[in-house]
This record gives structure tokens, sequence and C-alpha cells, in this order.
């Protein structure tokens, strides 16, 4: 396929593999070779590089069309009472079809990081929060506080690109910014400024950080606490933060909600979120809530504007219905109410389905490999490699438009979908 | 194929028809006059039946950020309406922040064949076309948003010319593929940014130094010299505030005769007499209006009952968060660009502030002379949700029904109106103008908004009956691109309308000069920033419609 082509390098790239989306990669495509030249990352680079695996989808281990792959799907789809549309890996129109698929035939649809989504999204609608966009925070903020996470680990690039930069319109000099870790503290030099000024660490366990932040929003509202210490940190550390905060002209708190994982974390995120919005009461700070790797956003953008709901919605009735707790993958697959898994997953080959019983049809990535064979596989493109499309940001504001970088002949999410639709379809008729 | 609707009662202001009985022929998809002995294939006997041409709602939020971030919020509010999926519709979720395919099923069920989102964040544009994509029925577009972005603030601050601020304005909508430009509280979104919670038409903002009246002037006209036929559509400064009557008339003042629109005017037109300090300004407004020919404005009526407001107003927004119902509320600062603010609200006619704000927003549909200059919107959602257009044409046709309504409001609120003493009621004629031929009109739309041959064939056919919001919620007939996809006002069939865009020329090195801002201090490049064509029609499904500008004076 294609390897006719020259070799190319194309510039200005974007990566759909992790929620920052940085545009500015550099690609050298040889055949189906893809390699990162410039601008890569520890996240971007494998997910850019991995070859291409298999081409040709599976029945039940047997090489076959992607008709016929789609004719068992929808056979298999149309005698389950309740599909389950997991994974959603994938990119807007990708999950377009997902949509339609899970309207048509009564199904559940529930996104991979959903869990972690949750955790902000029910903040949300539990009490609103005031957050901001990768660009403001490079023009404006003057204190981050990193929240439980080593930031670097999942956005390798987050600090030269958002803060150590040249230019910014309203901080004349990177030094000016202050970096702040609450929590767990960074593995590397990310968050070092140019000038050698490591942040300030304010350690603590994760299952402490509930106490710790219920403490750092007593301290914002002037509260008197009368603890020294919470969760091993002396109040005047938090008091220092608290001022910090209540100091800085654009103060910027943020949190991975995938990696706040202790009892009780979304009402942490929810705790941080009203402090955010208090301290908006005589200064500037917003909250950048960081995630949406590998279509995360994307799945559930869309699946709210269409349905009103953003994840774990059952089109059983007839109509959305969105719970949280019951239309959970893991719950649905143990209790035995789904009896039929379609699993997406375009991006990550080692995003394999949940181990099940029931009939599974995987759309995932060339190369993906199984401990038990599914009865249908259908591998297809990456989108921004093997096909154009749409991703979302962490900030859900902007969307970026992927380019098709190389020929590999493999369909796309939306292609493979609306073929198992369309099966059905015709033996529905 | 011909199809001939025959006998119905037209109104059709752009062609000055008033209620005349007329057969209407349609051709490929528009509106034809048939030859002498071409054969009619189908036929519909609209015998005492009014046809207007399909309505077109000219300010609707439905698509973008904002939309979605109200859906998010308000999940308790989408399950007291659900709609489910049948033979022909997807399912979906309606009210106050309704799912995109119940927003299209919804507005043609009603009589509407298109419907333009009024704040398209640049930075956000791509996003607000995909969702708008997957709205069925009607035909969409937006008005990008400027005004508070950091490009045109130091292009003001480093004294640029007019010349340079056109060329940006041109790109703007090239770019995010747009059919108008939007400002709302000009400057004050940034100013918000730097810690600022108000901004007067006179104040010079933080930072930039530039008044909320010079960044109207500027971009009014560039929006007039680019030959952009919609005006500038302006959210004014200080929306809300008790008072912010006279800003709204420095503010039609200050446009020396620019044509600009005020948009949801309402919330612009507040005194603050009387014992609440609280007081309609409508009568002033209406005055100014019917005085200045340059001005158009829309109303932004409320209704009771439960709603969300959506808006790019960061700073009034933020101000408003405590009358949050229920309590939560969304703020978000916006990649150098703008903001938006998203807080929900129940109207209740037994509050004295809501129950006037009502009374403000019939004032002043009753009192502006021209309904060529005067628009029907409730600012949806922000007044309230679209489905209540019905309604609200009622009001403003049948006085009795209003005058009893008004009886019921908060006493002192209908102590303080003179909606009583106003004998106006609207025409279907005029009906007509302000649902159709204006918006089509002063949004350039040649071919759409009324009957004349030639015009694309979005037709509405209503039963004529006293009960005019019975009336307009069920039309007997709608036709979109001549095709049959109402009937008795439930969809019979899906189709996709196009995007409508608008692209004055511009010079080319402004590009230049944008990618090196986009390099410097954004953080996504100007070549995936802009919006392709394909991204709007590769499904197969959008399409584009561009529209002429009006030469414009640039030689």
């Amino acid at each position: 396929m294609a390897t006719h082509n020259e070799p190319r390098v194309i510039e200005g790239v974007p990566s759909p593999f992790c929620g920052i989306a940085a545009d500015d990669l550099v690609v050298r495509v040889d055949g189906d070779r893809v390699e990162v030249i410039e601008n890569g990352c520890p996240v971007t680079r494998p997910a850019f590089e991995q070859p291409l695996g298999d081409r040709r989808p599976r029945v039940a281990g047997k090489e076959v069309t992607l008709d016929e792959a789609a004719a068992e799907a929808a056979r298999l789809l149309a005698g389950a009472r309740l599909p389950l549309y997991g994974g959603l890996a994938t990119d807007v129109n990708g999950m377009r079809a997902a949509l339609s698929l899970a309207d048509r035939t009564g199904g559940v649809v529930d996104s991979l990081d959903s869990e972690a989504a949750l955790r902000n999204i029910q903040t949300v609608q539990n009490s609103g929060w005031m957050t901001t966009t990768l660009s403001e925070v490079k023009n404006r903020a003057d204190l981050l506080v990193v929240v439980g996470c080593d930031l670097e680990q999942y956005f390798p690039r987050f600090f030269s690109r958002h803060l150590w930069t040249d230019d910014a319109m309203f901080i004349d000099d990177p030094e000016q910014r202050e970096v702040v870790f609450l929590g767990r503290a960074p593995t590397g030099e990310a968050a070092v400024t140019p000038g050698g000024r490591p942040p300030l660490l304010l350690q603590c366990k994760d299952e402490d950080l509930p106490e710790v932040v219920s403490v750092l929003r007593a301290l914002v509202n002037g509260r008197r606490v009368q603890a020294r210490r919470v969760g091993g940190i002396p109040l005047e550390d938090l008091t220092d933060l608290a001022g910090r905060l209540k100091q800085a002209r654009y103060g910027v708190v943020t949190w991975v909600a995938g990696a706040l994982q202790f009892p009780g974390a979304e009402l942490t995120v929810e705790m941080l979120c009203e402090t955010i919005k208090e301290l908006n009461a005589t200064t500037r700070c917003a909250g950048l809530p960081l995630g949406g790797r590998n279509g995360g956003q994307t799945a559930t953008q869309v699946c709210t504007w269409q349905t009103g709901y953003p994840t774990r919605v059952s089109f059983a009735s007839g109509t959305p219905q969105y719970d949280p707790h019951l239309y959970c993958t893991g719950r649905l697959l143990a209790s035995g109410e789904a009896d039929c898994l379609v699993w997406v997953s375009a991006y990550d080959t080692a995003a394999v389905p949940p181990p099940c019983e029931v009939p599974t049809i995987v759309l995932g990535r060339s190369g993906m490999t199984f401990d038990r064979e599914p009865d249908v596989y259908i591998p297809v493109g990456v989108p921004g490699i093997d096909h154009a499309g749409h991703t979302y940001r962490t900030d859900n504001v902007v969307a970026i438009r992927l380019r098709k970088l190389r020929d590999s002949g493999l369909p796309s999410t939306a292609e493979a979908l609306s073929a198992i639709e369309h099966a059905l379809q015709e033996s529905s008729c | 194929m011909l199809i001939k609707l025959a006998n119905g009662t037209l109104y059709d202001p752009a062609n000055g028809i008033d209620g005349e009985v007329r057969d209407l022929y349609i051709r490929d998809g528009r509106i034809a006059e048939p030859a002498g002995d071409e054969k009619v294939d189908q036929e519909y006997d609209l015998t005492g039946k009014v046809v207007m041409a399909g309505a077109i709602d000219l300010h609707t939020h439905i698509g973008g950020g904002k939309v979605t971030i109200a859906r998010t919020l308000l999940p308790e509010d989408h399950r007291g309406d659900p709609m489910p999926r049948s033979e022909l519709r997807r399912s979906s979720c309606g009210h106050v922040a309704p799912g995109t395919y119940y927003t299209g099923y919804r507005y043609a069920e009603m009589g509407y064949t298109a419907g333009f989102e009024p704040a398209v964040l640049p930075a956000n544009a791509r996003a607000a076309h995909m969702e708008m994509a997957d709205i069925p029925m009607i035909d969409k577009g937006g008005y990008a948003m400027l005004g508070s972005d950091d490009f045109l603030l130091r292009m003001m601050a480093a004294g640029d010319d007019q010349e340079a601020i056109n060329d940006y304005v041109a790109w703007t909508l090239q770019a995010t593929q747009c059919i108008g430009i939007k400002v709302v509280n000009p400057g004050g979104i940034s100013a918000f940014k730097f810690n600022q919670r108000s901004l007067d038409l006179d104040e010079e903002g933080p930072h930039y130094g530039q008044t909320p009246r010079e960044i109207l002037r500027r971009l009014a006209r560039a929006v007039h010299e680019l030959g952009v036929t919609h005006p500038l559509h302006v959210h004014g400064c200080n929306l809300g505030v008790p008072g912010n009557v006279d800003t709204t008339l420095r503010t039609i003042a200050g446009m020396e005769g620019l044509p600009v629109h005020l948009t949801h005017i309402q919330f612009h037109s507040y005194g603050t007499e009387g014992d609440y300090g609280f007081s309609s300004g409508a009568a002033q407004i209406a005055e100014a209006v019917n005085a200045n020919p340059n001005v158009s404005v829309d109303v932004g009526q409320i209704l009771f009952g439960q709603t969300v407001t959506a808006s790019g107003d960061t700073m009034q927004q933020f101000a408003n968060h405590s009358h949050a119902n229920p309590s939560k509320w969304v703020c978000m600062d916006i990649e150098c660009d703008a903001g938006c603010g998203v807080v929900p609200f129940r109207y209740k006619d037994q509050s004295f502030v809501n129950a006037l704000q009502w009374a403000i927003g019939l004032e002043i549909f009753l009192l502006v002379d021209d309904p060529w200059r005067v628009f029907l919107t409730t600012d949806h959602p922000n007044g309230a949700p679209f489905m209540t257009y019905p309604h609200l044409i009622r009001l403003l046709m049948d006085r009795s029904f209003r005058n009893d309504l008004l009886a019921t409001i908060h006493p002192q609120a209908q102590a303080m109106t003179t909606l009583a003493s106003i004998d106006r009621e609207y025409s279907l004629y005029e009906i007509a103008i302000m649902t159709r031929a204006g918006p089509a009109r002063t949004l350039g739309l040649a071919d759409y908004g009324h009957l004349g041959p030639g015009a694309r064939a979005d037709i509405t056919v209503y039963t004529d009956q006293p009960d005019r919001e019975a009336m307009f919620e069920r039309p007997d007939y709608v036709f979109k691109s001549g095709e049959l996809v109402v009937r008795n006002g439930e969809v019979v069939k899906v189709v996709w309308g196009t995007t409508h865009v608008t692209r004055p020329e511009y010079d080319r090195a402004i590009e230049k000069r944008l990618a090196r801002y986009f390099d410097q201090y954004l953080t996504m490049r100007l070549d995936n920033f802009t919006m392709s064509d394909e991204e709007i029609t590769e499904d197969g499904r959008g399409s584009i419609t561009v529209h002429p500008t009006q030469g414009g004076s640039r030689q």
C-alpha cells in the first residue's frame, strides 16, 4: 500500500493522543512508516510510530472481508437484548457512528476513561466551575498549582509549551511564574523554571488530599483552622499557599482527573472548584482540568451535543437515559445485563476490551492482540494517521482537525460502524 | 417535477403580498413560474390556509461550547423532555438546552427553516460547526465573535489603521466559516480576565486602554466597509444592569449613522426608577430605534419558567452567578479570544424584576414602529427556549390574551409598565416580516425569506386560527428546498440544511502577521486553526452557501 510514495516530511501535525493536542509535530512518512522527527514526546512518539499490524478483519479468528465482518457483527447485535458500546476511543465521526448504532440497537454507550471524566462532569453537574484554556495559561498564569499528580508523566510538554515560553502577552519573564505541587511531587525536571528554580512542594498522600483541599478552602475563606498539620503538611505552608492564590493576578489550578484515584476524588475536585470560584471574589483564578487522551473528550462532547448527556447513556427505552452508576461498563458486564460488547479503540492497541464472556465485536487499532479472540475483529485506522478527522482538546473548546498521513487502506471507525449499521438495516428489511 | 400549492393565502412581505390568494409552484427546490403547458405532478389544496416563507431565527444559541456546557450542566432538565426514537428520527432530549436532533426537528415542526448561532468564538468555530452539522432539517450559520480578542485589542493599541482591521475581520469570517460579526460586551470579556468587574462605554479597558465605544466603532466600520450585509451584531455593555438604558442610548448615538444590530435589547433597556430602583426604558429605546434607521434590534423576550443563560459575557455572567437556579454555574476564559458564562435561571411572574423584564420586552416589540427592524427572538435559551415562539407570537397578535396575562404578574410590575395602554396587535403580515423577510434581508439571504420566483422553496403552511399560539405551534406543511418535510406539525422527512457564509475579500498579508502571532502567543498554528470547506462538506450531508458582499467601499 502506498509504498511507492517517496518519503515525505510533514510539518504542523496535530497529535490526537493526549489532551493538549500539540499541533507542531514534524513527522516523516515513508510508506506505512511514520516517524516523529521534531517536537515528539514520550506520549506521541510511540503512538505515532507503532507499526501497522493486521489489515484484514477476522470472524472467529478467520480472515474475512469488511462486509463479512460487518454482517456477522450485525447478526450478533440483532440477537442482543442490551448491547454495550465501550471504549469509544475514536474521532468525532467515529463517535457519531457509534451513537447512531447504539440508538438503533437500543444499547448503552460508555467511554474508556468515563470513570475519570465523571469526576469532572459530576462537579459541573453538582455545582459548576470556573475554568480556563491553554492559551490563557500561556499568556496569563503567574501561579500554577498542580494538585495530586505528576503532570509531566501525562503531558510531557505541558510546561515547555505553556509556561517556559519566550513570549507571553502578560508575563514579562517566565521566572515570574510560580509553580506549586500539592500532593504528589514531580518525578522529572519539567516544572523547574528556565533559570533553575524548582517548584514549591506541599507533599501529602493521595488519600489525604480531600482533607488537605478542604483546609485550603477554609484558609482561602479566612476561616480559623486549629490543626497544626494536615496530611503531614504544616498549616503555615497551606496558609502560605492560600495567600499566594489570593495574591496571584491569574492563578491556575490544574488536576488530571484520571490521576485522582482515591476515595472521595470527585468531591476533592468539587472542593477545589468551589475554592477557585471563591477566590474570584477578589482576584482571578481558574481551573484547568487536564485529560482527554485518546479521544476521551471527543466521546463525551459528541454524546452531550446529540443526547444531552456526556457518557453512560442507555438507549434501551427508546430515549437517552443517563446514569453514571447503572450504565458503567464494568457493572453491566459483571451483572450480565449487557449481552454483547462492541469495543472501539482506534488509538491504542493496549486498550483492549475488558475480560468478558459475552459475544464481542472489536474495532481496534491495527496491531491489537487479544487473550481471547473476539467474535469479530475489525482493524481500523488511527484518526490523524490513517484518515482525517476531528478530536477535542482537554478544554473542550478547541477542536483539532486531524490529518491523514499515510494510505494504509484501513477503514475509519465511522466507516466500519456504518458498514455494521448498514448490514443491520439490510437484514431487518 | 412541478408541485403546485393551490389557493393559499400568501403573506410575502418581501414582495409586498399581504394576504392574497394565489397559487405557488415549486420546481427543483425553488419557487417557479410554470411554463404555459407544464404538467403539475403534485398538487396541495391550500384553500383557507396561510402561506409564508420558512421562518428564520437570526439569534439562537444552538451550537458551540457554551451550548454543550449548558447541556452538560442540566441533566435534570433533559429528563423532563425526552424525545423518543422513531422510524424516521433519532432519539434526543429537549427543553432549555436541547440536543442537536431535537433542535432541528422542533424548529422544523414550528415552521422554521434556518437558525443562526450568534456567538461563534473563533477558537471554538470548528466545534460550533460540528455541533450544528448534527442539527437536521434547518439551515445554519454563525456570527464570529470579536471585540475582546487580544489580536484586535493589540491592533487598536498599536494604532493600526482601519484597513488592517478590515483585513483581520474579513480573515476571521473566512477562517471561521461565518456570515456575520458579533461583539459581546466590547472589551469587557478581556477586562474581566484582568480582574475588572465592569466596563462602561467610555471607560478605557485595562492593559490596552481601548474604550468599548471605540471597539464598537472600529468593528462596525469594518463590517460596513467590507460590505458584509448583516451589520455588526452587538451585545452591548452593562447587560442586565439597572440604568443600562443610558448606555444603550449612548451606544446608538455613538455609532454615528453606521449600521448596527443591537441584540437582545430587552436586557439593555433598564432604568433605575421606582421603589425597587428598576424600571422600564423601553419607550426611550423604541424612540431611539424609530429615529435611527441605521439601527435594528432583536428583543430577547423573557418568558416565565426554567431556562439557562449562555453568553460570552463572562463579566456579567459572573456578576449574576448568585441568581443561578438551580445553584450551579460555569464561567470560562477562552484562548485569548473571549469567554463564556452559563448560568441557569428561573424567571418568575411573581418576581418584580422578572415580571417587569417580561413587560419591557413586549413594550419594545410594540413600540418599535418598523417591523423590518425588530426581530422575534427570546435569545434562545437566555430569555426562554425557542419552543415558546408560538406563545410569544400570540402575545404580540392578541391584545386581550396579553392583558389577561399582564393582570397575573407581580402587581408592582403591572404598575410600572405601560403595556396595558398599548393597543397594537401585530398582523400576520408583520409577523411574516419579523420572522421571515426581515431576517433574510438583514442577513443578505437574497433567495430566502420570500415566495417570489427563484426563491429557495422553504415554505410553511398554517391553518388560520384565532388562537395564534395553536396556529404557529403546528403548521400543516413545511417544505424545505421544495421537499415536504413536516406534515401536521410532525417531521415526515429528515433533510440536512446548508451553512450560510460570506467571504469579503482581504489583503492576505494579514495572514503572515497572524501566523507570527499564533506561533508566539497561542497554542495552535494558524494553518490548523483555519477551517476548510471540506470539514463541513466531506460527510456528504453538509454544504456551504456563500452569499455575496455588498461590494463594500474597499477599492
